[in-house]
């Protein structure tokens, strides 16, 4: 009886994972039997004319989460060295929490945020600035509005940089002590011991941080879909606007045909397959550096 | 007298150390500048991302509290007319869908999670051992994954139409994952000497989860629940396809609901005019201070747990 309840309960979850997995390849098969393999090749995504190549989708997805990591790695390991090493033990959980706290905004207020706020911004003082400082440098020409491929990938930056701080941070902090006062002790600086010796301890958990954060880029829906703009062509530019995987989905799920649809669900198995995979993998990541594993 | 020494020829020792000193002095300097430039480059940073919170709070605070009325709370959105221009209404359908929806979803996850996470705690055999894998990977798909997921489903193969259940169901599966890993965590938590002395008195395995486990592991559950809460009242993508739209105030989740986060996505897809947007921005400030409200409880639930432990 005790048994019976307990796996009972966890039967019932395996049985939603797999109906969901099944559910996402059985839908997904007439996509695959009428594009096959050109849904990653192919360059026009033109559902009037049963034309499904994703590959502005794929890239739109890959260039936001890429624009999202390059800002977000950098400074948030800058606030976990500073939370862990740098800021008073009584001002570290406050501030900490402040970051984290980012990850529980929802995606959607991001977006009005996005859309009332930063676009109009972008478009009017942020672009042009860009585009004359760079000379109309090809990744900064073409200002038209201010949805676009960057915005989306600024606004996916602050959603990733929580999970970024919080999981470097717990790496950093499990670095022994006497690592770091080994450093110390033979004359390094406060920058030199954390540069050289905290941050190589604490590499795996960081890496596996980057990975999570990653997954979390990549699938991010609402808040994407609201500043990216949604055009379905490859733009040199990042301040054209673009498409990704998901944004796609949400805004032509519900006017699309049933092979539309189909091939709407196709990608999202891909994106599935490569959030899962990423996150199987970080997360081997952050559990062994928490253990302690990695010296 | 004196008698001058004459000068001792210099030993070639203390000249290598006058060297070795002056280069240590100007090695250390540069150090410590790098150092100093680097650490200020981090606490820059720190300043930089403790402050974007804030500022989203002050955007949300400064637009959105003055359309804060008994009207925004009470009524549905209107339509301005001409004689009434500033007559928007409120958004009272999206808060009593929101009541609903979430609340069924608690209710559907919170058995499923709870008992998944109490097996977890006690077994570790390779099924236990697929199903916290599975689980973990599960926090991190795209939320969008499940509302599809349910639509297919409910919608398209068991024909149940758009309403506010199918919602809560998709709802329900982005919050098992949550509420497992938790409760796993609070489980395995209480002291093995507890449940010993359970056994010892002759209570069966399942009387000393229920009497003795549960009651002790309860704020880690609801830790767990809030946690799990707070992220499912903010999602929209899981309930975008599924739960359809209404202008009324609809409190029966079998029909068309609609949510607090999917108004605001709904707004936006309307097309956003200026009578409106002070109702957007009331609405999303309405959303975050729920949400983090819920999100604050979880926090300083665990803080107090651990500080209890220590």
């Amino acid at each position: 009886m005790y048994w019976g309840v307990l796996y009972g309960a966890a039967i019932v979850f395996a049985f939603i994972c797999i109906a969901l997995l099944l559910t996402l390849v059985l839908q997904s098969l007439p996509a695959w039997r009428h594009s096959g393999a050109g849904l990653f090749t192919g360059s026009t995504w033109d559902p009037t004319n049963k034309q499904y190549g994703a590959l502005p989708l794929i890239a739109g997805t890959l260039e936001t989460a890429a624009i999202a990591l390059l800002f977000a790695v950098p400074i948030g390991i800058a606030v976990a060295l500073c939370v862990v090493h740098l800021v008073p033990a009584r001002l570290r959980v406050p501030f900490s929490s402040f970051v984290e706290m980012l990850a529980a905004v929802p995606s959607v207020v991001y977006g009005i945020v996005g859309v009332l706020f930063l676009a109009p911004w972008c478009q009017n003082v942020f672009y042009p600035w860009l585009n004359s400082v760079t000379h109309n440098f090809v990744l900064f020409s073409n200002v038209t509005s201010g949805d676009s491929t960057l915005l989306a990938g600024m606004v996916l930056f602050v959603m990733v940089l929580p999970t970024i701080m919080a999981l470097s941070r717990d790496a950093i902090a499990a670095v022994p002590k006497d690592q770091i006062e080994a450093a110390l002790s033979v004359g390094a600086t406060k920058w030199q011991t954390l540069y050289r010796v905290v941050l190589p301890n604490a590499r795996a958990g960081i890496t596996g941080a980057v990975t999570l954060a990653s997954a979390r880029a990549l699938g991010e829906t609402i808040a994407v879909s609201m500043v990216i703009g949604g055009a379905f062509g490859i733009s040199s530019s990042l301040l054209g606007q673009g498409n990704t995987i998901a944004a796609t989905i949400a805004s032509s799920w519900d006017d699309s045909t049933t092979l539309t649809k189909s091939e709407l669900v196709a990608l999202a198995l891909v994106l599935v397959t490569m959030t899962a995979f990423v996150n199987f993998v970080g997360r081997r990541l952050v559990a062994r550096s928490t253990q302690g594993a990695t010296l | 007298m004196t008698t001058a020494t004459p000068p001792l020829p210099l030993d070639p020792v203390y000249e290598r150390r006058a060297l070795v000193q002056a280069s240590a002095r100007q090695s250390l300097g540069r150090r410590t500048f790098v150092s100093r430039f680097m650490l200020g480059v981090c606490m820059f940073a720190l300043v930089l991302a403790s402050s974007i919170l804030v500022w989203i709070m002050y955007l949300l605070v400064s637009k959105g509290l003055h359309a804060w009325s008994t009207a925004f709370f009470t009524q549905v959105p209107m339509t301005p007319t001409v004689s009434h221009p500033n007559n928007v209404g409120g958004v009272s359908n999206g808060i009593v869908g929101a009541i609903v929806i979430d609340a069924l979803a608690v209710a559907m996850s919170v058995p499923i999670g709870v008992l998944g996470g109490l097996l977890l705690a006690e077994t570790d055999n390779p099924f236990a051992r697929v199903v916290r894998t599975t689980s973990e990977v599960m926090t991190g798909l795209p939320s969008i994954i499940f509302g599809l997921f349910v639509y297919e489903v409910l919608i398209i193969k068991y024909k149940i139409g758009f309403s506010g259940i199918a919602g809560s169901v998709a709802l329900c599966i982005l919050m098992i994952p949550v509420i497992m890993k938790g409760s796993e965590v609070a489980f395995r938590a209480v002291p093995n000497s507890l449940r010993e002395a359970g056994y010892s008195l002759g209570m069966s395995k399942g009387s000393v989860a229920r009497h003795v486990v549960t009651p002790s592991a309860t704020p880690g559950l609801l830790t767990a629940v809030l946690l799990a809460t707070s992220r499912a009242v903010g999602e929209t993508a899981p309930l975008l396809f599924v739960i359809g739209n209404t202008y009324i105030v609809q409190w029966n989740p079998t029909k068309e609901q609609i949510s607090l986060p999917l108004q605001i996505y709904t707004f936006f897809l309307d097309g956003i005019s200026p009578a409106t947007v002070a109702t957007l921005w009331g609405n999303a400030l309405l959303l975050v201070v729920v949400v983090l409200f819920l999100n604050m409880g979880s926090r300083m639930l665990s803080a107090f747990l651990q500080r209890e432990r220590h």
